[in-house]
């Protein structure tokens, strides 16, 4: 297919204006949309931006005084930390999970392979804001099916227990909001990766007395890293930007402090306190590290592309 | 390195020989024994939407108990009565909700069509740079700019505004649907309209009669794609609609939590509320996901 895509053009070897009008609505749109923002931000980024400035005073410059903040202010650290290993230990287990599941799908009987599939679907498409819900109620404290069930199971302790207004159980039920939504594309993804692989190579490779760990790693991984790598850079970017989730968690009475992630972090900053400058510091170092963790995805892309 | 093209697997050697017997009978356990595995994970993954709907359709005085009930034994239709009849709200919120998704829709198609057939089948002087800016903007997170787009959209005047929300959205979803439809574009040979073009139709013609409904299927996909973003967006419309009158769904169901929130969550209701939001999507992903997938796919894979 790509080399239709890049054979084809050659029947427009002039300069010509069609592909450059085609493109205008894109780029306007995506100028207004995006690019404006970003060069407000970068400028806001520089500038002293406070309560003062909202009742119409020019704000001053402030050379890299926001940033200096973000790795001095202890608060401020402590959220981008909590928010890297989050968005690590998320996208590891989402990826790991979705090819355990990928794998899983290929070894079932041809009717569970569809039954997986449908309910990997039904997680997929569920709206954030239904997901989160339905997680609450699952894990509320006086009536939620969850503690009904440790209760059940002899655990005492679990009746009418609070999983929301501790940190630690916060991110517990955020992470399995979160893995439980993004398996299923890691692992449909994963799962049409693993269609390329020959049946009959590994039948081959079974007579020639390979055992199922062999094959694993010797036959099947060396075909589908190629997805892998792209799924977990996708995860890795996708959970650096958690915000959805963890707003709507807090909603149940988490101390909001404790449980920030970046975008949240952000969000208190500009929305709440007004100070543009130090959000606007925060969403440039989100967008750095983002392009710093998708730069090695792109170049080989691109090399896949020039080639 | 397509991911995309689901070659029909291979049809399994049947190799029969006495020796292998008793290999094959464990791996015919084996397989059972993942199956049933395989039926766990399902049950686990589906759980939630399936407590979701039956909450919905159970009525709150018996979600209240203390047994929770697993089977729809009393199903009732008095949540969704009473959300579809009072002052919840809801029906601002849904007209709401499809004026934004539907301008959404239109600007992304036409945009992104236009901007896809330009990449592919046009060569011209900036090209290379334009997919790569594409690629980079696709990684821009929301989270990183919703306090430049709210200051823009409240110095234009146009917070708690549908073209407000839309523009915002377009912008989010176009690099991707550009990609997407770039494939689908690709896919169509630009020989056919050229062989069109030899039988006597002008260029836009063939495209017209030719390309055009070979793409159909691309710009449903993609469609769908962007009905779906928009739909179920949550953080843009948190900061561009902070107005009470002006809330999508997603919004109003957060606040219809929490205005219930100090008498005690009505979960039947809140439910029901989620469900009307959520089965939708639910029922419109399964129709298109084939397509949607693959162009995730190729998108993310092919690049």
């Amino acid at each position: 297919m790509a080399t239709t895509a890049l054979g084809a053009p050659t029947r427009q070897r002039r300069r010509h204006p069609t592909p450059y009008l085609l493109l205008i609505p894109a780029v306007a749109a995506l100028a207004l949309g995006l690019g404006y923002p970003v060069y407000w931000q970068i400028v806001t980024s520089f500038q002293r931006f406070g309560l003062a400035q909202q009742f119409g005073q020019p704000p001053e410059f402030a050379g890299l005084e926001n940033y200096a903040r973000i790795f001095s202010d202890d608060a401020a650290f402590a959220v981008v930390l909590r928010s890297i290993a989050f968005c690590l230990v998320n996208a590891a287990l989402t990826v790991l999970i979705g090819l355990a599941v990928a794998l899983l799908m290929r070894a079932v009987h041809g009717w569970v392979k569809i039954v997986v599939q449908i309910s990997m679907l039904l997680a997929w498409a569920t709206p954030v804001i239904a997901a989160v819900t339905v997680f609450r109620w699952l894990f509320d404290a006086r009536t939620g099916v969850v503690n009904w069930l440790l209760v059940q199971l002899g655990f005492e302790g679990f009746r009418g227990h609070g999983w929301l207004t501790t940190p630690i159980s916060f991110f517990f039920i955020a992470s399995l909001i979160i893995v439980w939504m993004s398996v299923p594309f890691v692992a449909l993804s994963l799962f049409a990766g693993l269609t390329q692989v020959n049946d009959e190579l590994l039948e081959a490779a079974r007579i020639d007395g390979a055992n199922g760990r062999q094959i694993l790693w010797s036959i099947i991984m060396p075909l589908v890293r190629p997805v892998l790598a792209i799924v977990l850079l996708l995860q890795i970017i996708w959970d650096l930007r958690v915000f959805a989730q963890i707003r709507l968690l807090q909603d149940a009475g988490a101390p909001v402090a404790e449980t920030n992630l970046l975008g949240n972090f952000i969000y208190e900053l500009g929305m709440a306190r007004n100070n543009f400058g130090g959000a606007a510091a925060v969403s440039i170092f989100v967008l750095l590290l983002t392009i710093v963790l998708s730069a090695p995805y792109v170049r080989s892309l691109m090399k896949e592309d020039a080639s | 390195m397509t991911a995309v093209t689901t070659a029909a697997p291979a049809r399994k050697v049947v190799t029969a020989g006495a020796p292998r017997r008793p290999r094959v009978s464990t791996r015919r356990v084996g397989k059972w024994l993942l199956s049933l595995l395989g039926l766990v994970v399902a049950v686990a993954w589906a759980f939630p939407v399936y407590w979701m709907i039956l909450s919905a359709f159970t009525p709150n005085a018996r979600l209240r108990a203390t047994t929770p009930q697993f089977l729809p034994t009393h199903a009732t239709l008095s949540s969704f009565q009473r959300l579809l009849s009072g002052d919840s709200g809801f029906w601002t919120a849904l007209r709401m909700s499809l004026s934004i998704t539907t301008l959404t829709v239109v600007l992304v198609l036409v945009f992104a069509f236009l901007g896809a057939l330009a990449i592919s089948r046009f060569k011209f002087r900036g090209r290379k740079s334009f997919i790569l800016a594409v690629l980079f903007i696709q990684m821009l997170p929301a989270e990183g700019l919703f306090i430049a787009q709210y200051k823009m959209l409240s110095s234009a005047g146009l917070l708690n505004n549908v073209l407000g929300v839309s523009v915002l959205y377009t912008a989010a979803v176009i690099p991707f649907t550009i990609w997407m439809l770039r494939g689908f574009v690709a896919g169509v040979p630009a020989e056919l309209e050229e062989a069109a073009m030899v039988d006597g139709l002008s260029r836009t013609q063939a495209f017209i009669r030719i390309t055009l409904p070979l793409l159909a299927p691309g710009l449903v996909a993609s469609g769908v794609y962007a009905f779906l973003q928009a739909w179920n967006e949550f953080t843009i419309a948190l900061v561009a609609l902070p107005g009470q009158s002006a809330q999508t769904l997603p919004l109003w169901l957060r606040g219809f939590i929490s205005a219930s929130a100090s008498r005690g969550i009505d979960w039947a209701q809140v439910m029901a509320a989620s469900t009307l939001i959520a089965v939708p999507v639910i029922i419109f992903f399964l129709f298109v996901q084939g397509r949607m997938t693959s162009g995730l796919v190729s998108g993310a894979v092919k690049g």
